[in-house]
């Protein structure tokens, strides 16, 4: 598309790393056969992925204006860069950063990027990746090109693969980390990089760093396998390792990572993490993408048991000198302030104290600080990005991060340079207090370009954050410091399960309307490396989460216990009590069609259901309630879990899935019966073989949750497994909402 | 020497009065109506952005965007695709675009008059570093090709031309016209 795309392979030839230049030119010449036909678009599907060049919403040619559905007429016509991905479709560019470090250098390409090819914004991810939306596939390898002049690749930013390597931001800087755990994020990163051990997986693979247990910027227990500093003593001498997790993840149903060895010295974690990419490659499903992560593999065979076939994997592996290469760097490694350490200056406007109080974190190295620049949704413009490129050489050596929480740290701020640096900030916008605050709402892309969104999670972020900037909290720590993460769709890259207030999108039909919704999802720890999940309480109309997080706060002001956190306080009062609060939110108000819109988006929110249409007086039928039904036993067996009673929440979690199924089948066999066998086999033939139940993204992942319950609904229940039939059965819940939505009609049975 | 990708800001009046979010129904309208040349893909609001891109309606071949980079609230056209021709058609068919954009908002009933162009300050990006760098010896081999663009935009009428010197940014150049232009006047002058 652009017109100096030539230009820029001839000027950038022989300036790149040899190896990256290679990647790109390879990419370039897929493109090429693709266009010409001679490559398949599954096959530049994958490989486009793999470089983290991405379809966006409406990349099918269809769009809903909000009358009808249009055809799209791109230029390329039916010329496609992946099943149902049409060629000129605008595209999302992912860029990995490893552990989030980025140079001055580095933030000026970004920020060209950014301008040149997509539409001026840079979006921090919680992954610490970067985002380009709006990208032409014709410009993606000149953007690739001049990212790797910079020493930035994108390659495995998506696809089945080994992901951004994340680590703790503050790593090196933190009173509390054991050790920087930077250098060994980056050597696990680059060891990977294009590893043919990663090659063959049937999903992605994610590994994170912490420093620490307690904090939460690592989020280990979340992740495919997670790293956390720890030292022992050996023959009298301090010897570094790390305690290594593995098969946690979030997604539909999230797990929380077991442990797989309390202490891998230093220099076991390469040739391990290479075990366990041979293991996953090697056993890890790969045709039912649903149960293809590593989490699904150690659920299967048993943390043991595939500990045991690690290290006898590990026996096996010949020897590669890059697993001690970096050692001794490692242990040298340290960055540098560049202005001499001071005091701070404790005077100045309030807004500077806001700042102050909320934005900067002291390092363990006396007179310096951690700066954070909260950015609004993740977002950056091109020129505040080149701004803060002077500002980062102004006062450091160049020493920035990004976080989980779609922000930037600026490390070593001498504290002495506190009031300059704000000014300076303060000129770009960029000095926005409240970082890490339940302001600092952190959202995925949802329906504003990712394909999957179902609701809009950064228009409900954009409403909440002006909303609760108006409330201030500021008189109220510990309502201050709570954290709120939404996700558009089911997929959790918005990480609502470890927040204290999560909310992921649904959709619900009233009247014959397809409503935008969200789950509310509470309970979750951010803190621990993200400890523990949350779990759904209510699905509420997208318009009234901002009333969720109004009484949920002010409930939580007025009846904590002294010192109680959210999370005990949620646990206290119950799911019933909180169910109770929030019930009445959770249908529209008679007559108010702004509910058939979601936040930030004017167009009707159904497909089918267009035109005028009341919400008073309405027809709902038996289908609904059923549904509604089904969906107040997921929230039973919720019950049942809190208290204890494993078992009776796993059957109770299976009979809400057998409600579900049985409301759908229902529409075409009114006199269907009690029987299980006859319901998952009616259901089966009716909406599973004729694919009417399947997601448009997830296929039949959902139905084939209600096959394994029904599979093992004789077996015993234990806590894990509990826990994860609930989570599905509440997304099968949700799906069979979808499938009913889908079906585009009022049906009264 | 040739450039590509030109970009036309026409900024608006009291730029303070301006709400942006009666636009995102308004812009949703003209995708629904297809009502430029160009293939209307999509809305993006990035009004929680300071000095940002405001709201933008992405397209194929352009954006159109009611954008606030640098604070200065105006329409911005974003050429996309090449153009064939010279640096003065795609000058022409960059303003052209931006104040057609202009003059539906204008006349747009839902924004009730409330965004109006002051008809004096317009400025234009090259946005592609490759083809026009931000130098001082391009600045000048490109300034009688920016000259003759606005002394036909502002038809021979005295203007102020200054270049941002910032050669980390975008090539662009304001002009300031001492009296005022209506949209009309404008694209009238340039034979839209």
């Amino acid at each position: 598309m652009k017109a100096s795309n030539a230009l820029w392979k001839e000027h950038l030839a022989g300036r790149l790393p040899e190896d990256l230049a290679r990647e790109v030119d390879i990419f370039d010449t897929e493109i090429a056969l693709r266009r010409q036909g001679k490559l398949d678009e599954r096959l530049f599907a994958e490989t486009r992925l793999r470089r983290g060049t991405y379809g966006q919403r409406y990349d099918n040619g269809q769009r809903h204006d909000g009358a009808k559905v249009q055809e799209m007429n791109y230029p390329s016509g039916t010329l496609t860069k992946g099943p149902s991905t049409l060629w000129d479709a605008p595209g999302m560019q992912r860029i990995k950063i490893p552990a989030g470090g980025l140079n001055a250098e580095q933030l000026e390409t970004l920020a060209e990027l950014a301008e040149e090819y997509s539409d001026g914004i840079a979006h921090v991810t919680t992954r610490q990746d970067f985002q380009l939306h709006y990208v032409h596939i014709d410009d993606t390898p000149t953007l690739m090109r001049r990212l790797a002049a910079v020493k930035i690749t994108t390659r495995e930013a998506c696809g089945n693969s080994v992901r951004n390597v994340t680590a703790c931001p503050y790593a090196g800087t933190c009173a509390d980390e054991v050790f920087d755990v930077t250098p060994y994020a980056r050597a696990l990163s680059k060891f990977l990089l294009g590893h043919p051990d990663c090659q063959n997986f049937g999903r992605k693979f994610k590994p994170a760093f912490s420093g620490c247990v307690q904090h939460a910027c690592g989020l280990t227990s979340l992740h495919d396998i997670g790293f956390i500093a720890r030292t022992r003593m050996e023959n009298g001498v301090e010897k570094r390792g790390f305690d290594v997790s593995v098969g946690g993840g979030l997604g539909a149903v999230p797990y929380m990572a077991k442990r797989f060895d309390s202490f891998v010295p230093v220099e076991e974690i390469l040739p391990l993490t290479q075990a366990v990419a041979r293991v996953f490659g090697r056993l890890g499903e790969k045709k039912n993408r649903s149960r293809a992560r590593i989490k699904f593999l150690i659920q299967d065979l048993g943390i043991d048991k595939f500990r045991e076939l690690v290290l006898e994997e590990r026996k096996t592996l010949p020897p590669d000198p890059r697993w001690t290469d970096f050692l001794q760097d490692a242990e040298q490694f340290v960055e540098r302030p560049l202005r001499p350490a001071g005091e701070m200056s404790p005077s100045g406007s309030q807004a500077y104290r806001r700042w102050l109080k909320a934005n900067t974190r002291p390092q363990k190295q006396a007179g310096y600080v951690v700066v954070t620049i909260a950015l609004p949704l993740g977002d950056i413009t091109a020129n505040q990005l080149r701004s803060l490129a002077g500002i980062v050489r102004q006062f450091t050596r160049e020493t920035i991060r990004t976080t989980v929480e779609q922000n930037f740290v600026i490390r070593w701020i001498s504290q002495k340079d506190l009031a300059e640096l704000y000014q300076a900030l303060a000129a770009v916008h960029l000095a926005e207090p409240g970082a890490g605050t339940i302001v600092d709402v952190v959202a995925c892309p949802g329906t504003d370009t990712c394909k999957l969104g179902i609701s809009s999670s950064r228009g409900l972020a954009a409403e909440l954050r002006k909303q609760l900037a108006e409330k201030n909290f500021q008189s109220d720590q510990a309502v201050e410091n709570l954290h709120i993460k939404i996700s558009g769709c089911f997929n959790s890259c918005g990480q609502h399960h470890v927040a204290d207030l999560g909310f992921y999108g649904v959709s619900r039909k009233i009247g014959g309307y397809a409503v935008p919704h969200f789950q509310v999802v509470l309970g979750g720890e951010w803190e621990n490396n993200g400890g523990s999940y949350g779990l759904p309480v209510a699905a509420i109309p997208s318009k009234n989460i901002p009333k969720v997080v109004t009484r949920l706060t002010g409930r939580y002001v007025e009846g904590r216990n002294p010192g109680e956190s959210f999370k005990n306080f949620i646990k206290r009062i119950g799911k019933m009590d909180l169910k109770n609060l929030l019930e009445d939110l959770a249908r529209p108000p008679a007559g108010d069609r702004s509910f058939f819109s979601d936040w930030g988006d004017p167009r009707e929110y159904s497909l089918e259901d267009m035109g005028v249409g009341e919400c008073a007086g309405e027809v709902v039928s038996s289908v609904e309630f059923d549904l509604g039904a089904a969906e107040r036993e997921v929230f039973e067996a919720q019950l049942a879990f809190e208290n204890g009673h494993v078992e009776q929440a796993g059957k109770t979690a299976y009979r809400a899935m057998l409600h579900g199924a049985k409301a759908l089948v229902k529409i075409n066999n009114p006199t269907v019966s009690e029987d299980a066998d006859q319901i998952v086999a009616e259901f089966r033939k009716e909406y599973f073989d004729t694919q009417k139940f399947f997601d448009p993204f997830a296929g039949g992942k959902f139905a084939q949750y209600l096959f394994d319950a029904h599979r093992t609904s004789g077996a015993p229940y234990t806590s894990d497994s509990s826990r994860y039939l609930i989570d599905e059965a509440q997304l099968f819940i949700d799906a069979a909402h979808s499938c009913y939505n889908r079906l585009g009609r009022s049906v009264a049975v | 020497m040739d450039f590509q990708h030109v970009n036309v800001k026409l900024l608006v009046s009291d730029p303070q009065s301006v709400n942006l979010e009666p636009l995102i129904p308004v812009f949703h309208r003209w995708i629904q109506a297809q009502v430029f040349e160009e293939l209307l893909l999509d809305i993006a609001d990035y009004r929680h952005v300071h000095d940002g891109p405001g709201i933008v309606l992405i397209g194929h071949q352009a954006d159109y965007s009611l954008d606030n980079t640098h604070g200065r609230l105006g329409v911005r056209y974003n050429r996309k695709a090449p153009i064939d021709g010279r640096n003065w058609d795609r000058l022409k068919q960059a303003a052209c675009s931006a104040l057609q954009a202009c003059q539906r908002l204008e006349a747009e009933a839902a924004l009730q008059g409330k965004i109006r162009f002051n008809g004096q300050d317009v400025e234009c990006f090259i946005n592609d570093r490759m083809l026009a760098p931000n130098q001082e010896g391009i600045r000048q081999d490109l300034d009688s090709d920016f000259k003759a663009f606005f002394d036909t935009l502002f038809h021979g009428n005295d203007y102020v031309l200054s270049y941002d010197a910032d050669p980390r940014r975008l090539l662009r150049v304001s002009a300031k016209a001492l009296k005022h232009f209506s949209v009309a006047d404008l694209a009238k002058n340039l034979d839209c």
